[in-house]
């Protein structure tokens, strides 16, 4: 049946107004998704923003005999309740340490208490009338200013709101991250290697490869228990320590880099190991010389991927108790520990406005800190990729 | 094939070497570790940063496990990589106890430190309300006697069960099961009621709606208060310490006449309070010397008692009379017994 000119541009238009058509559909998904992400970050952003600064008063702060006894009596008693308890009760350390303070009288520049903070950056707040007009007084005359909150770098956790911040956290992460890549890179990348280069195809290894590939997907809780189980269990590593954490994320990212290093590996054309075998190398120095140092930067990028899902991970750490209260920062990976996306998960659970502000800090942080690794990522594959 | 194997040696004898260092140091420890309830957490952990802060002693470790969770973990055995200290919002059970003992965890001492009240609260945008704990229950159960037999709740509206209440419909954000404020939301107010009712058959009966008008709200108080922010014809369920920290938005409702403020709290007038623990394991008290200094930082005037630190984050004080027994029972490590709990 022949077709006509004139069916074949009909049918001809009816295809192109699909094609458009799916076009747009598809644009139009990644409006939606773009919407999603634009609106969560704007919301973190307008949020967060306010905890990176924090307000401080100038106040005229007393070392008297009392104040070493009783810190409060240092300042007066209009700002007795505006100045961070934080600060106050420091005092008499600080007195023992430097007795030339005593009996002196000086202004100093102190962190404010964080509902002074909160009234400060215009939020609703507990303070009463009488001190807000102290506050505002203060603020007319110089004396109350937001400055860069240098704390929320430096110190820990605290449950003084103004005094938190998240170096212990950020410690943690790193200690925990470098037991992940001590552990799992090396296992990771041999079992690729082993998978590959010298594994015969077979059903036990087809078999193998099926329950890696599961792995990768399974629930990260399942790796908690199992974590809780080896390490602290069986092996006694210390509760809440980096090396039980480290060890347990290494566990969840093992599958991530073997399958990633799988395909690095496979993605040497087999010319290269002929090559090498043809001039006498035995199989692993075919492996060493000329395969592995061609797919490092498959490997190396499967690897980052992999660490910055360790990194933003909370679900297995509950199990082995990292999600808790844990202000000072880990000085070994034998001490108690916790880490960045834990730390954001507990002040999301807490009352005060300074909280949940410095919650969505958190979060800015840790998206930048993530963003770089996933940059670093790209940086390297494009820098050290082979093509053929 | 023989670097390999030599390399897969190497990295088992660090993992092991690791795992090795850590053994030992298990033996005593200078950092307390603290478990248990959610709603001891906030004040204890102020407590613990109160002494890494003022003392040479490191910051004590303090997870929130839950009350249940935290005596589980606590009466695991009386070993050194066990919890020193588990927080309650309730009483230790005496079943609790007896596995305590079983394994070997004998010594024993019980603190109470204050109270806490559970809110039920609205957005400050609508009038004050003052409701009983049997209107609560009419609204929030899923099966209430009318004429005397059991039916499906049919109440829509706050009016409905109450004429002089307000025409606004029936929703109420709270806490799900694995909460501590649920539980004892669902003993001081839900039994309690129904234990008294007829129609129950004198059996107390807690079962929540599941038409909607109560909504599971998560772990999350914060949550909770967003959203009786946004949404003003609802009321929540959580812990005093967000209803104060939260003046300027919420009020809380008054219950069987008395409005949920420290004094009626403290003084057991406001019906839906409950008292907070905590359990110290004694024979780590040598091994974790900072143990005795927490204690006594925690039981001190400067915490507890009506012009303590942690009055001002939500906890309400024990009368003087009460809060100066409790003080010298710690002090003098008593040793808590079975017939204490029953």
């Amino acid at each position: 049946m022949a077709q006509s000119l004139d069916d074949i541009s009909r049918q001809l238009k009816k295809r192109h107004r699909r094609s458009a058509r799916m076009k747009w559909l598809s644009m139009a998904a990644l409006a939606a998704a773009g919407a999603f992400l634009v609106f969560f970050l704007v919301d973190m952003l307008v949020k967060g923003l306010p905890a990176f600064q924090q307000a401080y008063l100038h106040v005229e702060v007393d070392y008297s005999e009392r104040a070493s006894e009783l810190p409060l009596a240092a300042v007066k008693a209009d700002v007795r309740e505006l100045v961070s308890r934080g600060y106050l009760r420091l005092i008499p350390n600080r007195m023992q340490k430097t007795p030339d303070l005593l009996g002196t009288q000086r202004m100093e520049w102190v962190l404010a208490d964080d509902a002074v903070d909160q009234y400060l950056k215009g939020r609703k707040t507990g303070l009463k009338d009488k001190q807000i007009t102290v506050v505002d007084r203060m603020a007319e005359a110089g004396n109350a200013e937001l400055r860069f909150n240098t704390g929320f770098f430096t110190n820990g956790d605290s449950k003084l709101p103004e005094m938190a911040g998240l170096a212990s956290a950020a410690i943690g992460s790193v200690l925990v991250l470098i037991v992940t890549m001590a552990f799992a890179f090396p296992v990771g990348v041999l079992t690729a290697v082993y998978l590959e280069e010298f594994a015969s195809d077979n059903r036990f290894t087809r078999f193998l490869e099926i329950n890696i590939n599961n792995l990768a997907a399974i629930p990260s809780i399942l790796y908690g228990l199992l974590g809780l189980a080896i390490f602290i269990n069986f092996f006694g590593a210390p509760r809440s320590s980096a090396v039980a954490g480290g060890l347990t994320l290494g566990l969840m990212t093992l599958p991530i880099i073997i399958i990633t290093s799988q395909a690095a590996l496979r993605a040497v054309p087999d010319s290269i190991r002929q090559g090498a075998l043809a001039v006498g190398a035995t199989r692993w120095q075919t492996v060493r010389d000329h395969v592995l140092p061609l797919s490092m930067p498959g490997m190396l990028t499967g690897s980052i991927i992999g660490m910055a899902q360790a990194l933003g991970e909370t679900a297995p750490l509950i199990i082995i108790g990292m999600i808790a209260y844990i202000p000072d920062a880990p000085t070994g990976f034998t001490d108690a520990a916790t880490v960045l996306p834990a730390q954001i998960f507990t002040w999301a659970g807490m009352p005060e406005s300074a909280y949940v502000e410095r919650t969505a800090a958190g979060i800015l942080v840790l998206l930048s800190v993530l963003i770089s690794l996933n940059t670093l990522a790209v940086f390297l594959r494009k820098k050290f990729e082979h093509r053929w | 094939m023989k670097r390999f194997a030599v390399s897969t040696i190497g990295l088992a004898a660090v993992v092991a070497a690791s795992m090795g260092t850590a053994h030992a140091d298990n033996h005593t420890r200078e950092q307390i570790r603290i478990v248990g309830s959610s709603t001891v957490f906030p004040f204890a952990s102020y407590v613990a940063e109160e002494l890494g802060a003022t003392t040479d002693w490191p910051t004590p470790v303090i997870e929130s496990t839950g009350s249940g969770g935290g005596l589980k973990l606590f009466c695991e055995g009386a070993g050194m990589d066990t919890p020193d200290i588990t927080n309650a919002s309730r009483r230790m059970k005496p079943s609790e106890f007896e596995r305590c003992q079983e394994n070997g965890v004998k010594d024993i001492t019980e603190a109470m430190v204050g109270y806490d009240g559970i809110a039920f609260a609205q957005s400050n945008t609508n009038d004050s309300i003052a409701l009983t704990r049997e209107q609560i229950a009419m609204a929030l159960l899923e099966k209430v006697p009318v004429d005397g037999k059991l039916v499906e709740n049919p109440y829509m509206k706050w009016s409905d069960i109450d004429s002089s209440l307000p025409d606004r419909e029936i929703r109420v954000y709270g806490p799900p099961t694995t909460s501590g404020t649920r539980d004892a939301f669902e003993e001081l107010v839900l039994e309690a009621v129904t234990e008294d009712m007829e129609a129950y058959g004198g059996e107390a009966y807690a079962n929540l709606r599941k038409d909607g008008a109560y909504i599971d709200a998560g772990e999350n108080d914060n949550l909770i208060v967003q959203k009786l922010e946004k949404d003003t014809a609802a009321f929540g369920i959580f812990g005093y310490s967000f209803l104060e920290e939260n003046s300027g938005k919420l009020s809380g409702a008054s219950i069987d006449g008395v409005k949920p403020e420290p004094e009626a709290i403290g003084s057991g007038e406001y019906p839906v309070s409950r008292s907070l623990w905590f359990y110290t394991k004694n024979s780590h008290a040598d091994e974790v010397p900072a143990m005795a200094d927490y204690v006594k930082l925690f039981m001190s005037d400067k915490m507890i008692s009506d012009l303590g630190y942690l009055k001002g984050i939500g906890l309400i004080p024990m009368p003087e009379k009460l809060l100066k027994e409790w003080q010298s029972k710690v002090a003098e490590r008593k040793q808590l017994e079975l017939s204490d709990l029953k």
